[in-house]
């Protein structure tokens, strides 16, 4: 039961997302036009706050609710993955306009083709499990 | 500012992202969407097949409640809290975007509803779909995280490969938008 907190974190994130229009196709058009700031302005906000909770968390030693000593791990320097994988990321995140977040809100606003998005991206993300072995990271 | 009927200013909806990337750490986990694929390719037994997917995937059990709470926050937020009027994106961005056929967007149109609806459903748009997740979902795996994992998680964690995930995010963004889509659309 005490999982159940998860769920309404993602239920308070799925209406962030919508409420901020990151889930707009349209302004993820506009950032990649370099027409607007207003989705620079999330990201930027977010990571200027996310940058600040890291440092506060690690000085003063927090714990997290279960009381263990909150520890961040460091990703994987694996760089070659991070700008193969990124660009291609980059190039499905243009066309659809999503990202794997607001694939699933947008689904649940009724946007039902995102169902599709949704099941291709499974199957690429099984694409990269069946390949993993023969790709350079 | 009406946080009901009207959509949310980019300093507040960046702040209430924050405050799920910190609801998360002091639950015990890391804010990143796209390691659901891979949990709902090992749940469905893909385990048995490719040793990618043969972890516990009941380790990413609290992430699975938070995409089916995301996706009922998206049903909420369209039925009781939806916008009074169109995004107001930039003159600029529609008439780039008329160039390619698509039409400035309706109130509560979301996405293009000529692509992404399913009663306009067309080869083309059937294409376009499968051909940008399968990017999503491949590419995000390959890089280790998405926009959630890279972009805010990873950058608030001064990570370096984050960086050059992101990097890559607008290598690939940027030659859809300018070299691809107007070709393709």
């Amino acid at each position: 039961m005490k999982k159940l907190i998860f769920l309404f974190i993602g239920i308070f994130f799925g209406i962030t997302m919508f409420k901020s229009e990151a889930i707009s196709w349209y302004r993820i058009q506009e950032m990649f036009l370099f027409e607007s700031f207003h989705m620079y302005g999330i990201i930027g906000v977010t990571v200027v706050l996310g940058v600040l909770i890291h440092v506060v968390i690690k000085k003063a030693e927090a714990r997290n609710l279960e009381g263990q000593k909150i520890v961040f791990e460091d990703k994987p320097k694996t760089y070659l993955a991070s700008i193969v994988g990124g660009s291609l990321f980059g190039l499905g995140w243009a066309i659809t306009g999503a990202c794997p977040g607001p694939i699933y809100v947008l689904i649940g606003a009724g946007n039902l083709g995102f169902i599709i998005v949704l099941l291709a991206a499974l199957f690429g993300a099984m694409l990269y499990g069946a390949l993993k072995n023969k790709l350079p990271h | 500012m009406d946080l009901i009927h009207s959509p949310w200013h980019w300093s507040f909806s960046g702040a209430m992202i924050a405050l799920v990337m910190l609801s998360l750490i002091f639950a015990g986990k890391r804010f990143g969407v796209s390691s659901s694929f891979k949990a709902v390719c090992s749940a469905s037994g893909l385990g048995k097949y490719i040793p990618y997917f043969n972890y516990n995937w009941k380790s990413h059990d609290w992430l699975l409640l938070f995409v089916i709470g995301s996706i009922f926050g998206g049903f909420l937020a369209s039925s009781f809290m939806a916008n009074t009027e169109a995004v107001q994106i930039t003159e600029g961005t529609i008439s780039h975007l008329a160039d390619l056929g698509i039409a400035s967007p309706g109130i509560n149109e979301l996405a293009p509803t000529s692509i992404f609806s399913l009663d306009s459903l067309s080869g083309h748009s059937m294409i376009l779909m499968i051909i940008g997740g399968v990017l999503i979902g491949f590419g995000t795996r390959y890089a280790g995280g998405c926009t959630s994992g890279h972009a805010i998680s990873g950058l608030s964690n001064l990570q370096l490969p984050s960086l050059v995930a992101v990097m890559g995010f607008f290598i690939g963004g940027l030659l859809m938008t300018y070299l691809i889509m107007p070709n393709i659309f």
